[in-house]
């Protein structure tokens, strides 16, 4: 089997996970024990059919045998100890088991939506939603998703399996949380669904290529959200966001792997597609649906990739945007951003007096990211001594290596400068 | 995010540490250091190894083990590190990957 042809099945079995699934949560119920029986029937899956052939109805296939594998498991339980739900899936007529072939079971985009609002239970913390998303939707196994966060599997297994116990502890069901908790848990979901992205976007090219497939997850379970949903606004929103980041990765990483500033990325190299795509979902949602911060983030990322120039650049529209999403949704991250727009807009002097408001926040103490923002709008205001300093301390403060690296090239560069 | 967490007593009751890092999770290594008497220094001088036997830093307080646990927020790092006796030095490690500034 060649690459491509690997590729294809990954993606088709990535497609099937939550399908089969779900199918088997409405038939037998237990969210523990169903999802460990897709995750053997993908391996099974895995292993037999590049050798075998793909069947003839896939869907089907992963059905009968995910079922199988928890009556097997049901059965060896219930010789230990006589449990009732043996009885259920004994009694389930095998004729029930798989549609027909390539039939779609009526549910299926719903059964995705449902098991994410699941797997981002609110009694679970971010980083288990994020790992049971990965495993119960996307079909990830546990090596998989412990190569993708750099843990070894004996790390992650615990937190999956934790997950799954704590969502049953909590007594969650499958099916869709009443109209009064939606939104909260779509808001759940769509922050788990950032998460994954981020975890992928922020991966160097090289030695965490696993990582970089996390993107590329994030926006196809994205995808999927917003078919589901389509009015909703945030959730084309965060998929326009994603798009449009997206679209900016091939100039983010110069030839060395060293971080290359928005301002300084070869244009050229932006995905024009993903570029397109992004701006006209967030244009759409923004003039059907009411303002939120996926929207405006993306709105933002749309007017960066439409400038041809850094220097083209629509500063005046962003520092706008940056008012409204610091009002919506305050945070010193967006504080940062909207000063370096009002450093472009109104002067470097205007965007550092902005910064001043940070410096008591608890949340920016130990930040390189305050320290940075405001080494780089003092160099706007020819203070390159002062600029010297605090990249110096920005780099001492990073935890990432190639921000290191690049932070300490800046404070380098002003050694020779002044 | 991972940390490295730095013992300085001596090796016993980590029994409440590892199991709850463990069952998070968030346990991703760890090692017990034998008597920095056993250390030695190894620096090549005009590309001869130079070798000088004990520990690098000299008299003082030394590491007697580590720990390195992925958790989601330095403060959980540190509700970790106060599960373990005596002082336990609590430290970032640098990630590979980064954003663009």
């Amino acid at each position: 089997m060649d690459a491509s042809a690997t590729e294809r099945l990954g993606d088709l079995l990535r497609e099937l996970a939550p399908q089969v699934l779900g199918v088997l949560m409405r038939r037998y119920g237990g969210f523990e024990e169903c999802e460990d029986a897709v995750q053997e029937a993908l391996l099974a899956a895995a292993s037999q059919w590049p050798a075998e052939g793909v069947p003839d109805s896939p869907r089907a296939w992963l059905i009968t045998v995910a079922s199988r594998r928890l009556v097997d498991h049901v059965r060896s339980e219930q010789a230990r100890r006589r449990r009732e739900v043996a009885a259920a899936v004994r009694e389930a007529p095998d004729a029930d088991l798989a549609p027909a072939p390539g039939e779609e079971g009526p549910g299926d985009r719903d059964d995705t939506l449902t098991l994410l609002f699941l797997c981002c239970h609110p009694a679970l913390t971010p980083a288990s939603q994020v790992a049971l998303t990965l495993r119960a939707v996307s079909g990830l196994t546990t090596a998989e998703i412990a190569r993708a966060f750099l843990v070894p599997e004996a790390t992650m297994a615990p937190r999956i399996s934790r997950a799954k116990q704590r969502i049953k502890a909590a007594g969650a069901s499958f099916e869709l949380p009443p109209p009064g908790e939606r939104a909260d848990r779509l808001d759940a979901v769509l922050h788990t669904l950032y998460l994954i992205f981020n975890e992928g976007y922020t991966a160097s090219s090289g030695p965490d290529l696993h990582r970089g497939e996390l993107t590329a997850e994030a926006i196809r379970l994205t995808r999927l959200v917003h078919r589901s949903l389509p009015d909703d606004g945030e959730v084309a929103g965060l998929l326009a966001l994603m798009l449009l980041t997206e679209a900016r990765r091939p100039a983010r990483t110069g030839p060395d792997g060293g971080l290359v500033p928005l301002a300084e990325q070869d244009r050229g190299l932006w995905d024009a597609a993903l570029a397109e795509e992004g701006t006209a979902l967030v244009t759409a949602a923004m003039s059907a649906s009411p303002l939120g911060p996926y929207q405006l983030q993306a709105a933002i990322a749309a007017l960066h990739v439409q400038a041809p120039r850094a220097e083209d650049t629509d500063w005046e529209q962003i520092r706008i945007l940056y008012g409204i999403l610091g009002r919506i949704a305050p945070n010193p991250m967006v504080t940062l951003n909207h000063a370096i727009a009002v450093a472009m807009t109104r002067g470097p002097r205007a965007g550092l007096d902005l910064l001043e408001s940070l410096d008591d926040d608890p949340r920016m103490a130990r930040h390189h990211r305050l320290h940075a923002v405001r080494a780089h709008l003092q160099d706007l205001a020819g203070e390159h001594v002062a600029a010297r300093e605090n990249y110096r301390l920005a780099a001492r403060l990073t935890t990432s290596l190639p921000e290191q690296r690049y932070l300490r090239q800046k404070a380098e560069a002003h050694g020779e400068a002044g | 995010m991972k940390f490295l967490l730095s013992l300085y007593a001596d090796a016993a009751g980590h029994e409440a540490f590892v199991t709850a890092a463990r069952q998070a999770g968030e346990l991703v290594g760890g090692h017990a250091l034998a008597d920095p008497s056993l250390s030695a220094v190894v620096r090549v001088v005009d590309g001869v190894p130079a070798v000088t036997e004990g520990p690098y830093a000299g008299a003082g307080e030394h590491v007697t083990g580590q720990y390195v646990v992925d958790c989601e927020s330095r403060e959980r790092a540190l509700e970790l590190a106060a599960l373990l006796p005596g002082g336990v030095e609590v430290r970032p490690l640098m990630d590979p990957a980064g954003l663009e500034m």
